[in-house]
């Protein structure tokens, strides 16, 4: 057989599941562009011109330390691309361009190479980023652009809504009991379509429901890039669980535990006692959809067992609850993820599984 | 279907592709010319080689002897000339003393009708004699000698003795034809193996993309009165490791490093029966087996009783040839099998399947570095951690590796195939095991 030099020689197994690293990061970058082009579409064309300098500047980093550590090229893993992606989106529309550049340069150069390049770093190089150039440039990264999709009297900028209740809250002596009844109260613009749907929720629930809901869940509000339509992030998340990349064991767990707790101790700022917390008002402002869905369950970053996930996405849970309603900080994902990022070796210590046939009670007792 | 058992944890899901060859009834595989029989067939000690170059054989003629309790002999397949004695790489890549034999002269079996042996009248000690003598072994790809499996130690007792069904090796339906095509035989091995052992219960598990054979054994087993449970599994590799069957069937754990036997339990593979039936009944040593020849580059998959020693090209030969160069071809199932580059690579005792894989099916990638996505540790069956267990074989720390279970991997590969970073995990684990074994010395 003159061929035979051609064949593949490897041990077993020879046949491997169709998932590779590249296939599963291409996949994450397929499930954001949902929520990518409505953020184009809200904030316009210079949106892309962001995207593409993140993920332009995300991937010439890879490069470049690829090169330099004497690697191979690693970018066509698509874990620079995705890198860059995120970095982007978790980026206020109208940023200066230095900024995404020195968000990737970090995240890449700092957070993932320093330790090895691609499933090394122990903290998530996306959200690094991100907290690096919002303690830089903190100015830029608050100055928020209304999206066009709204009825607002200045269309240019504004404050996102956990940023306006933030400072609304300080010495709070308000009537409002709650966050959405402040910004109806406030005034803070809402689109037609929102009231539209509102009235007709109203006719089937009756009087009792408050507008801006609608706004906050398709994403006609204020925000970073990818991070205002919750419906789009979760049409995303919805391809990632069926493409089983990401469980329900991080996300949900992180979504449970912040929702609890902000139902029991989010009316207090507002004076309404326990129990009054406006679960989802929490659920679809700020960042928290990227977050639970694809920045915490980032495999390299998060622990090893479903246990030690759960474990993971409480602990995000109850940190994002801590900053965002008892912070100074509007917002707490990127923190309350990054800060659990370091306990993952930890939380793998402790969630090893029993092994086969090692001194188990249950499995021998028969 | 509704009852079938698994065991808890880990496993994987290969697409099982048996439909290729699962309905092709087994048919015998032409007998070349000339056939290579190596001397180390089995788990244990090479067989002492027994003849000399220009001697005579016949059919069935010892080759190699037993040289020690763990070893078994090797019988002649054909009647012929030893033309050469040489060294011949085997499929899992290690060397072997070969002997070469050339046809010639008259087959003693083949062709002509066998007289049935009664074997009632021997004892469970003559029957493993015949066992030992005839060169069995365990016929699912570990090729344990059979006669050391059925000698109990003392003080322990075999109180369950259970037919492996399972096949749970994708694309290999040898033994799913066989409990088809072969049930009679199949009972009366079961019998045999019954005397020696004489277990409280008999049980056979089969997985469920084989509801035919499940229905098969269970209708024949009522008519036959034979007390044998059939009891259907749900599809999940690997299943047919018989620690994980005994645990998918009774819910005990074979204690890490220990044998099925301390839990009161023997395994065999339904076509090891097959051949204990055949070594007592017509003192036929083990000198053909069952291959299924298949794969997405093979133009016509079947399911071939082959002599030992048939270089497996013939056998692609005889399947119609490749439709198209193959990415990989296989010896074994593709999950444990090993990768061959030589097309006359032959046969032996643990050669279960020949397969010619297309790329598509391979599925290959470029490794990238670990991403923690904790797929191997769910995938492992018995609750490992392949990827930290792979970085301290890696980094030459094997006592850490030990530590972690490295000595308790079953080499299932349900690891390596589900890692997306395509890191070879079973594969260092596997030669893991064998540094730590030599490095204690």
């Amino acid at each position: 057989m003159e061929e035979k030099d051609l064949r593949l020689i490897e041990p077993a197994p020879q046949i491997h599941h169709p998932d590779s690293t590249a296939r599963i990061m291409w996949a994450v970058v397929v499930s954001l562009v949902p929520a990518g082009a409505w953020g184009v579409y809200v904030f316009g064309a210079r949106v892309i011109a962001v995207l593409a300098v993140s993920i332009i500047s995300s991937m010439a980093a890879e490069f470049v330390m690829a090169k330099l550590m004497g690697k191979e090229n690693t970018l066509y893993d698509g874990s620079a691309f995705l890198t860059g992606v995120l970095i982007g989106f978790n980026l206020p529309p109208g940023i200066p361009y230095f900024v995404p550049i020195m968000a990737s340069l970090f995240a890449v150069i700092i957070v993932k190479w320093t330790f090895g390049g691609l499933g090394t770093n122990w903290m998530n190089p996306a959200l690094a980023g991100r907290v690096f150039v919002f303690f830089s440039w903190t100015g830029h990264m608050t100055n928020w652009t209304m999206p066009r999709t709204m009825n607002a009297v200045d269309s240019v900028s504004g404050a996102s809504v956990l940023g306006f209740i933030k400072t609304g809250l300080i010495d709070y002596q308000g009537a409002p009991k709650g966050p959405m009844q402040y910004l109806n109260s406030k005034g803070y613009p809402q689109s037609s379509t929102d009231a539209s749907v509102t009235e007709w929720l109203r006719g089937v629930f009756g009087d009792g429901v408050g507008g801006g809901y609608w706004d906050l869940f398709i994403g006609n509000v204020p925000g970073c890039i990818g991070e205002i339509s919750a419906l789009l992030l979760l049409l995303g998340a919805a391809y990632l669980f069926y493409r089983k990349i990401i469980t329900w064991e991080t996300p949900v767990s992180y979504l449970v535990v912040f929702s609890l707790l902000v139902w029991i101790f989010g009316g207090l700022p507002f004076n309404a006692g326990f129990f009054r917390g406006n679960i989802l008002f929490h659920l679809f402002s700020g960042g928290l959809m990227l977050g639970a869905f694809f920045m915490a369950t980032d495999m390299v970053t998060s622990p090893l067992t479903r246990r030690g996930m759960l474990i993971f996405g409480a602990g995000a849970g109850f940190l994002t609850f801590l900053i965002r309603v008892y912070g100074s900080f509007p917002e707490g994902v990127s923190l309350a993820i990054i800060l659990m990022n370091i306990f993952v070796p930890m939380i793998n210590r402790y969630t090893q599984e029993q092994r086969f046939g090692v001194s188990n009670e249950k499995g021998n007792a028969a | 279907m509704k009852g079938a058992k698994t065991y808890p944890k880990g496993g994987v899901h290969p697409p099982d592709n048996k439909g290729l060859s699962s309905r092709k009834p087994i048919k015998s595989a032409l007998i070349p010319q000339t056939l290579v029989v190596p001397l180390s067939q089995h788990l244990g000690k090479p067989a002492e080689i027994q003849v000399e170059v220009g001697d005579e054989v016949r059919e069935g003629m010892v080759l190699g002897k037993s040289t020690g309790f763990i070893s078994s002999p090797v019988h002649s397949p054909i009647p012929g000339k030893v033309k050469e004695i040489k060294d011949v790489y085997l499929h899992n890549g290690l060397k072997s003393k070969a002997i070469v034999i050339e046809m010639e002269g008259e087959f003693d079996r083949l062709g002509k009708s066998q007289e049935k042996k009664d074997w009632n009248n021997l004892s469970g000690k003559e029957l493993l004699d015949i066992i030992t003598e005839n060169g069995i072994v365990g016929l699912g790809g570990a090729t344990f000698p059979s006669h050391v499996k059925f000698s109990i130690p003392k003080g322990k007792k075999a109180e369950l003795f259970v037919v492996n069904g399972v096949e749970c090796e994708p694309y290999l339906t040898i033994d799913h034809r066989l409990m088809l095509e072969k049930t009679d035989e199949l009972f009366e091995g079961i019998k045999i193996i019954q005397r020696i052992l004489q277990p409280e219960r008999i049980a056979i598990g089969i997985e469920e993309n084989k509801p035919d054979a499940i229905e098969h054994i269970r209708k024949r087993a009522d008519e036959a009165g034979l007390p044998l449970e059939v009891v259907s599994l749900k599809l999940k590799y690997p299943q047919g490791d018989e620690k994980l069957l005994l645990k998918a069937l009774t819910g005990r754990e074979v204690p890490s490093g220990g044998l099925p036997i301390d839990i009161g339990a023997v395994v065999s593979n339904a076509g090891t029966v097959f051949s204990i039936y055949e070594a007592v009944v017509f003192g036929k040593p083990l000198i053909e087996r069952l291959v299924t020849v298949s794969g997405g580059a093979i133009k016509d998959p079947a399911n071939l009783k082959v002599r030992i020693g048939t270089p497996i090209g013939e056998l692609i030969e005889e399947c119609g040839g490749f439709t198209e160069v193959p990415e990989k071809i296989v010896a074994g199932g593709p999950m444990t099998g090993f990768a061959v580059y030589d097309l006359d690579t032959p046969v032996v005792k643990g050669t279960s399947g020949v397969l010619a894989l297309t790329a598509k099916e391979v599925n290959g990638a470029s490794r990238t570095n670990c991403i923690s996505c904790g797929r191997c540790i769910e995938a492992c069956p018995i609750s490992l951690n392949p990827t930290k267990i792979f970085k301290h074989v890696d980094h030459l720390e094997y006592e850490a590796a030990v530590e972690l279970g490295l000595n308790d991997c079953r080499e299932c590969g349900s690891c390596a195939f589900m890692c997306p970073a395509h890191i070879p995990l079973a594969q260092g684990i596997k030669l893991g095991k064998r540094m730590a074994r030599k490095k204690k010395g």
